[in-house]
């Protein structure tokens, strides 16, 4: 027998708090795979939306069908001519179709309705003058409208950044709720020991001692339940459904690349926690025992 | 190694006892006896720090009680064997490891041997694997007295060590006190048993103290 086998049995395995403590941390674990899931993505959504967009615009061609050819071409013309625009090509009918499928359905005679035609934009890096092109296609095409996308990108952009200060507040406050009940677990596992620490008090344990096998096995506690809730989230963020083109949100939830090694910190951050928690608790507790 | 100079001690209604004055030297045996509530268990407690005198001064291996912190306090008890009336162990550890608890605390190696020679020597040889709620109160004393004596201390307080003891089986622990206090321990043992006393007495040289009305009197001519 050691003197470190004796010392890692002092704190009874049984007690009150053992299941708490443990099953709290795999629940808060769980759910902070999840809210780092969401605070990744919305990070990559908010990225990807501002890089995608950023650099492209449309030009909506309204104008009498015996005119849209000409209106067009003009249009066309003057993209062509102006700087920082990288290219610009009409869409076909059958690419407007595509866009209108959605709302229409497949079978509306789209030949029949006097759409406007739409010019897909790309611009360079520095991007066009678009007040100078606004004034240039109002004077050359009067019925085309350059459309750079800010109207709609920015409220994007800013909803996906939102997503993740929701996502990473969820995150403080679920080792808020972790530290709280590291701590009560921790209380009530002294109140319930406290013959253990009066017996240790009496052959002469000092404070550190003492607490110290009190956040030994509080610790150990929440490292199991962490570790055992972060696999279950990260399992459970594996097999969320791939929402493809219809849903790029579902699609987008969860990690890639370097990301994936995020939530593995979980379980260090939370057992982290519960020993802050309960060696804080625990010299409290035991100042006031004689 | 113990001194109480002038100590009184009242749990708030009134004084238990006052005056005490008293010098536990190394090497010396004493016993305290007393009529039941008169105050040997608060005495004990007074000597190794559990409680605080109400005034005087309780010096504890050459520390004033007072001014020592809870480390100083915790490391002075690790050189003080204490026995309970109401032997406390971790129930969830066996006689063996219950007894190597304040090598545990110290960090001091724990020799297998030794604590069987030590559990043996108690009588309880054939518990060592047992769980405190399932001995008796004479094998809780003596699991109480082998972890006392486990670190071979430099003061010994023992309150009432043999009271659920048969007297053969007292006599062989009274032999261990007396070993130990000729190899330089101080000890304090709180009894009623007069017997015990004279046979103490007819191996060393040990004062006995009588705790009654209050005070603190030598009552060693009266045996």
């Amino acid at each position: 027998m050691s003197v470190g086998h004796v010392r890692s049995m002092i704190v009874p395995p049984r007690g009150p708090g053992v299941w708490l403590v443990s099953l709290s941390a795999a629940a808060m674990a769980f759910l902070a795979v999840f809210a780092l899931a969401l605070s990744v993505s919305s990070a990559r959504l908010a990225q990807s939306w501002a890089q995608a967009l950023a650099q492209t615009a449309t030009v909506r061609v309204a104008a009498p069908p015996e005119e849209m050819a000409e209106q067009s071409a003009l249009v066309l013309e003057v993209l062509r001519t102006t700087p920082g625009i990288e290219a610009a090509r009409e869409l076909s009918a059958a690419e407007q179709a595509a866009l209108l499928e959605v709302w229409l359905g497949p079978d509306l005679p789209l030949d029949t309705l006097p759409l406007p035609r739409l010019i897909e934009v790309t611009e360079t890096v520095v991007g066009p003058d678009r007040q100078g092109l606004r004034l240039r296609l109002a004077a050359e095409a009067p019925g085309a409208v350059y459309d750079d996308h800010t109207r709609w990108r920015a409220p994007l952009v800013d909803a996906s950044m939102r997503m993740q200060m929701l996502a990473n507040l969820s995150l403080v406050l679920i080792a808020g709720v972790v530290a709280a009940i590291v701590t009560l677990a921790a209380s009530a596992a002294l109140a319930s020991n406290a013959q253990v620490i009066r017996v240790l008090r009496l052959v002469g344990a000092q404070d550190r001692f003492i607490a110290r096998a009190f956040v030994r096995r509080m610790t150990g506690r929440a490292a199991v339940g962490a570790v055992l809730g972060t696999v279950a989230g990260l399992v459970a963020v594996l097999s969320l459904p791939s929402g493809g083109t219809a849903s790029p949100v579902l699609a987008d939830l969860g990690f890639d690349g370097a990301s994936w090694a995020l939530p593995l910190v979980l379980p260090l951050v939370m057992t982290a926690l519960a020993w802050v928690a309960t060696s804080a608790t625990a010299f409290r507790v035991l100042r006031g025992v004689t | 190694m113990i001194v109480f100079d002038n100590v009184a001690h009242d749990y708030g209604g009134g004084p238990l006892f006052s005056g005490a004055t008293l010098t536990l030297e190394a090497g010396s045996f004493h016993f305290l006896t007393g009529p039941s509530g008169s105050g040997k268990s608060t005495f004990l407690k007074l000597c190794y720090g559990e409680l605080l005198p109400s005034s005087g001064q309780v010096g504890i291996l050459s520390q004033d009680v007072r001014r020592m912190s809870r480390d100083d306090l915790a490391r002075a008890r690790q050189r003080i064997g204490v026995v309970h009336q109401d032997c406390q162990f971790l129930d969830h550890l066996t006689v063996t490891q219950n007894v190597a608890l304040p090598l545990s605390v110290t960090d001091k190696p724990v020799s297998d041997q030794n604590l069987s020679d030590l559990l043996a020597w108690v009588g309880l040889g054939t518990q060592a694997q047992s769980y405190p709620p399932t001995l008796s109160g004479g094998e809780r004393q003596r699991t109480a007295l082998a972890r006392a004596v486990i670190t071979s201390p430099e003061v010994l307080l023992a309150d009432e060590p043999t009271g659920n003891l048969d007297w053969e089986m007292s006599q062989r622990l009274m032999s261990l006190m007396v070993e130990l206090n000729r190899m330089g321990t101080a000890v304090l043992i709180a009894t009623h048993d007069l017997n015990l006393i004279r046979y103490v007495k007819s191996q060393v040289s040990a004062r006995v103290l009588r705790l009654s009305r209050g005070r603190v009197q030598a009552a060693g001519a009266d045996l």
